[in-house]
């Protein structure tokens, strides 16, 4: 399976990272490249093997559904490139 | 001999015995650091903190009550999240990122009078074998035997340079393919990566979650036993940390593995694999019979196919797990031009704060999980990954105790020589480390001899889930056999 140019771009638009048009041809022969590695999984046979979820087969930890953090809404701005008033600023999303 | 060159076991002893003060022993390490400028492994210096938190120690000690690592300084991986000091996982996107939590693992560090040092550079987001994507510039091995510099390895490439220069006794690392394994072996320390849910992930910056686990990165085995019992705990704060009590790792150092079954994998066993590197793995194989244990051949037949199926698994969790980087709670957002929208500020950050090989998993991991390729690829990646995980089961279920293989597929290369490399080039560095992260198994990289050329070669043993004690203990008996004792001569 090869990568073309259209598919790298489609691809660079969903994982939102903005690759320059001059870019892109390089882009889609290394991610073709790393696909064509990957085929080698074809070779195998997965007939009946379920996909592996956990290290360890456990039940995964369950708690109580309350609250038991928060309440610092300075911390979690502190951090943020832009924040006003208590909010995460961001370019206007809505017409 | 200078007090940065102890080891923990050594200081530990030294603090109780009231040689020497945490105090003396932090300012020696301090002063090293500040001459090693050249090894660029201290992405972030904390030498503020770390004398604050010597004469804690020291008072600690002083009353009695000194836990094993109390006053023993260290250095931290760029991936920990420290309360207040830099946190930036190598990456630019993460440009002024001071946390305000701290992680378990380096809160569990704290509460046992541990020091902190400063911030370990590593390759960016803990993606590559080189320390070459980190964003402060690479790190330099201390190893040097001609005029090249040589890479760390990576990803956890500055704790390894920082531990074999002595610009700390030990530091934090984390394995996601082979990153404490491999720059271990490359700068001939110890590196243990646990068993997939040992040691919280709580407050590391996340590659792949279902992969990573922190470890140890010492000077010797007795040391990775002893801060590994640091490092682990339960934690309600990470649901996949278990609730197994810790064990005493250190006392499991009998120094006895007469009667165990040591595996020897002929998959591992690489066409074009170098004479040397075949020469130190016989020579392991032999040293653990002459201590009483008994060498099988055996096969763990998917071998082949945990690269490819590691190189679709990690790229896909991390591209979820880098989704939160997107220019609004934290690090670098992109500066926006007139009638720019929100998809802009979007692209535009992660294409300014990415660096171009977490840029390319990003998009790999995007592409396996997208709509029609989900199943042919990423679904079939877990399912080998189950077959991986099952040879394991079968020959420990066989009754081998422990598995033996070399840990890189070289010594350690000249940094800009992969430059012009095709990315799965580099990928191959991991070969031999990456089924042990398949599988979630611990396993540990061993310094056992020198190359032709004079640069430290290691081997890696592979334990039972949750058998880390017998691991280190058949560690121990290798470390001893090997006798490896070389360090770098100073040029820096």
């Amino acid at each position: 399976m090869s990568i073309d140019i259209d598919t790298a771009r489609k691809v660079a638009h969903l994982a939102r990272i903005r690759v320059a048009e001059d870019d892109l041809p390089k882009l889609a022969e290394q991610l073709s490249g790393i696909l064509t590695f990957m085929e080698q999984l074809n070779e195998v046979d997965v007939e009946g093997i379920e996909p592996m979820t956990s290290v360890t087969p456990m039940r995964l930890k369950r708690r109580v559904d309350e609250v038991t953090d928060g309440s610092y809404p300075e911390k979690i701005l502190a951090n943020a490139p832009d924040a006003r008033e208590g909010f995460f600023a961001v370019p206007k999303v809505v017409e | 001999m200078s007090l940065n060159k102890l080891t923990i076991a050594a200081a530990r002893d030294g603090l109780k015995a009231g040689e020497f003060t945490s105090v003396e022993l932090t300012e020696s390490c301090l002063s090293a650091i500040e001459g090693a400028d050249a090894l660029n492994a201290y992405c972030a210096k904390t030498p503020e903190i770390a004398l604050e938190q010597a004469k804690a120690a020291d008072a600690r000690i002083a009353g009695g009550d000194a836990p094993a690592m109390c006053g023993i300084p260290l250095g931290i991986k760029d991936l920990f999240c420290t309360k207040g000091v830099a946190s930036q996982a190598a990456s630019r996107i993460l440009e002024g990122f001071k946390p305000e939590y701290e992680s378990t693992v380096t809160q569990n560090l704290w509460d046992a009078g541990a020091v902190m040092l400063g911030k370990l550079s590593m390759d960016e987001f803990a993606m590559g074998s080189s320390n070459e994507t980190a964003c402060y510039g690479p790190v330099v091995n201390p190893w040097k035997v001609d005029d090249r510099q040589l890479t760390p390895g990576g990803s956890s490439g500055g704790s390894a340079a920082a531990v074999a220069a002595d610009l700390c006794l030990g530091a934090t690392g984390t394995d996601t393919g082979g990153s404490i394994r491999q720059p271990a072996a490359f700068t001939g320390i110890v590196g243990i990566k646990p068993t997939y849910g040992r040691v919280s992930r709580w407050g590391v910056v996340a590659f792949a979650s279902s992969l990573d686990q922190a470890g140890p990165m010492t000077k010797s085995v007795r040391d990775a036993a002893i801060m590994l019992g640091t490092m682990a705990s339960n934690d309600a704060k990470d649901s996949t940390c278990v609730d197994f009590p810790v064990p005493d790792f250190e006392a499991a150092l009998t120094g006895d593995i007469r009667g165990k079954k040591i595996g020897i994998p002929k998959e591992y066993r690489m066409d074009g694999m170098p004479a040397e590197i075949e020469k130190l793995w016989n020579d392991g194989a032999a040293m653990l019979r002459d201590a009483g244990a008994e060498i099988v051949d055996i096969s763990l037949p998917h071998t082949k196919y945990a690269l490819p199926a590691y190189y679709v698994i990690a790229p896909a969790e991390a591209s979820s797990n880098l989704a939160r980087y997107d220019g609004v709670r934290y690090g670098h957002r992109a500066h926006l031009g007139a009638g720019e929208g929100i998809v802009d500020m979007y692209e535009k950050t992660r294409a300014e704060g990415f660096g171009p090989e977490v840029q390319r998993r990003v998009m790999i991991g995007t592409y396996v999980l997208s709509a029609g390729f989900y199943d042919a690829y990423y679904n079939r990646a877990r399912r080998v990954r189950a077959l991986i995980k099952r040879d394991f089961d079968l020959a420990f279920e066989a009754g081998i105790d422990a598995i033996l293989t070399p840990a890189t597929p070289s010594s350690a290369f000249g940094l800009g020589e992969m430059k012009d490399a095709d990315p799965v080039e580099m990928y191959l560095n991991d070969v031999f480390t990456v089924t042990v992260n398949l599988a979630g198994l611990p396993g540990i990289s061993v310094p056992v001899g020198l190359d032709a050329k004079g640069l430290p070669m290691g081997l890696q043993l592979i334990g039972r889930p949750w058998g880390e004690g017998d691991l280190l203990n058949q560690a121990l008996v290798l470390e001893k056999a090997a006798g490896f004792t070389a360090k770098p001569e100073k040029w820096w």
